[in-house]
């Protein structure tokens, strides 16, 4: 890769009290990639996603995203920049009971970006229509499936037009079923050329859509490479054995 | 001052430890009121209308005549502690929201005072409250050169929306920590503020969560108003005192002190009924 990359991570560090979680994370993403991380519960991943859009702080480090320095972010203003670049998608989907669909997905663009209403309007409905819930923009998320709440909670994220998406085990609340409809959505997402940083379990995806994919493991990555490497001839006893364990 | 001792026992808002109960929507603690403790209570009347019937001397009209001549008496003396009981109850929540609010800032000094306001308030007896306000406050003050009355009532509504005030202010601050902590980050993840997320995405949830503990409050405030009458104010229990002392005739006390406490039960009974079934509807399901 010949150009700067857009996510630039260094040796970041951080722990919850006496638990070091990441102990010295280091890697760049170019712009319109996608990539997976993988790795056992516990290694990290989550906390890793949290802090590159500043919901959680690195002790050590630096991250680089576009033209946030996030490592220096002291401000809520500052944060709120950052947030409207980089956006998440959370395992537990998180919608907004008391809001439709609709609502959910127009809230932020009118409250924080404030942009014009018919606007956004008929950006959420072509929003729906692209994760497929054309007609479901009255239904409350209580109405709506696991698999449906999630596909609105990566629309309601798309409003905002975010130059990255950070996606955190977005499938693992999920049944069988219904995991493949939200891959599918965020498929055409990685089509489109969106940046994307998915921590999944779901090795056959990661391997399909993932340009890059990383092992992390303990709070440091194992291992990482394209994903054809990874899955059939990954280089390290630990990525071997946990690949074994779950293919 | 009249039976103060007598007063102070029998009342149940003094019961520190019941009031403790109510601590936030997720104790589920209320005042009890069921179907069959109503029908206790209208046998108990019938019953003590019974009693002072066969105890008046003869001459005297009859117990349900004599209580249907002061009626118009207790029932304005009612109005008034339903009127007092609003207004203490709209002061307290005004005034608890904010407090409720501070509870949860980020700022520690405010967050710190306003949870030791909170417990100050809520743990203090109500009459003691009621007291400081009778005699701390002014009874007029002038503004502007306008002397303006400040009433005894007045004073007493205060004093009544202090612990008001402390428990709205509880049920603000578990409502809101009640909210899954994932709706705050989904909110920040789409870069909504602080005052924002509150405003917009939390409370809005919280208040379906607040509203069968308020109405337990004001239960509670409302059956509290006749504290009012140990400051002399001219509420119920002061005036169906006053009709007792005109009649001077002791088999009275039960039926006409039954009276009072029956028009409680009637007021408060729906109030709670309506509360059981909004918790129901609102039961967080585990």
């Amino acid at each position: 890769m010949s150009k700067e990359p857009y996510i630039s991570v260094k040796d970041i560090h951080k722990s919850f009290g006496k638990a070091e979680v990441l102990k010295g994370i280091s890697f760049d993403i170019a712009k319109g990639e996608a990539v997976c991380i993988i790795g056992p519960s516990g290694s990290g991943k989550s906390t890793l996603l949290r802090c590159l859009n500043g919901l959680a702080e690195i002790d050590r480090g630096t991250i680089r995203i576009g033209t946030h320095n996030v490592h220096e972010i002291k401000t809520d203003q500052q944060k709120i920049a950052l947030r409207k670049d980089v956006s998440m998608v959370f395992q537990q989907y998180n919608l907004f009971p008391h809001k439709t669909a609709l609502e959910n997905i127009m809230m932020a663009p009118i409250h924080v970006l404030k942009q014009d209403k018919q606007e956004v309007e008929a950006r959420a409905l072509a929003l729906l229509k692209k994760v497929r819930l054309d007609g479901k923009e009255k239904h409350y998320p209580g109405e709506l499936s696991g698999g449906q709440q999630q596909r609105v909670a990566i629309a309601r994220s798309l409003a905002m037009r975010p130059s990255v998406m950070l996606f955190d085990e977005v499938t693992s609340a999920l049944d069988p079923e219904t995991v493949k409809e939200v891959l599918v959505t965020i498929r055409e997402l990685v089509d489109d050329g969106l940046t994307c940083v998915l921590v999944t379990h779901e090795m056959g995806f990661a391997r399909e859509v993932a340009e890059h994919v990383y092992f992390t493991d303990q709070g440091v990555i194992v291992e990482h490479g394209k994903p054809a490497e990874i899955f059939s001839n990954p280089r390290e006893a630990r990525t071997k054995a946990f690949l074994d364990q779950i293919l | 001052m009249r039976g103060l001792n007598q007063i102070a026992t029998d009342l149940p808002v003094l019961n520190t430890a019941a009031l403790n109960r109510i601590q936030t929507f997720a104790g589920g603690a209320r005042l009890t009121l069921t179907p069959a403790l109503g029908l206790l209570l209208i046998a108990c009347f019938a019953a003590s209308i019974g009693v002072a019937q066969a105890q008046a001397a003869s001459g005297h009209p009859s117990v349900l005549a004599t209580l249907w001549k002061w009626m118009p008496l207790i029932l304005k003396g009612f109005v008034f502690n339903i009127a007092i009981s609003f207004l203490a109850m709209a002061i307290g929540t005004f005034f608890g929201m904010f407090l409720g609010l501070a509870q949860i800032s980020l700022f520690r000094p405010v967050r710190k005072g306003a949870w030791f306001a909170t417990h100050f308030f809520r743990n203090a007896p109500w009459l003691v409250l009621l007291f400081y306000c009778m005699f701390l406050l002014p009874f007029k003050f002038t503004l502007f050169g306008v002397t303006i009355p400040f009433p005894d009532w007045m004073k007493a509504t205060l004093g009544l929306s202090l612990p008001v005030m402390a428990n709205v202010s509880e049920i603000v601050r578990g409502a809101i920590q009640s909210i899954p902590t994932g709706q705050w980050e989904s909110a920040y993840s789409l870069a909504f503020n602080r005052r924002q997320t509150l405003w917009m995405i939390i409370l809005p949830q919280g208040v379906k969560r607040m509203l069968p503990p308020w109405m337990n409050v004001y239960c509670i405030l409302a059956v509290g108003t006749v504290l009012a009458s140990v400051v002399g104010v001219q509420e119920v229990m002061t005036l169906t005192g006053d009709a007792l002392s005109a009649e001077n005739r002791p088999e009275l006390l039960m039926p006409f002190y039954g009276f009072v406490l029956l028009l409680f039960f009637a007021y408060c009974y729906p109030i709670a009924r309506w509360t059981v079934a909004m918790e129901r509807k609102y039961a967080v399901k585990i």
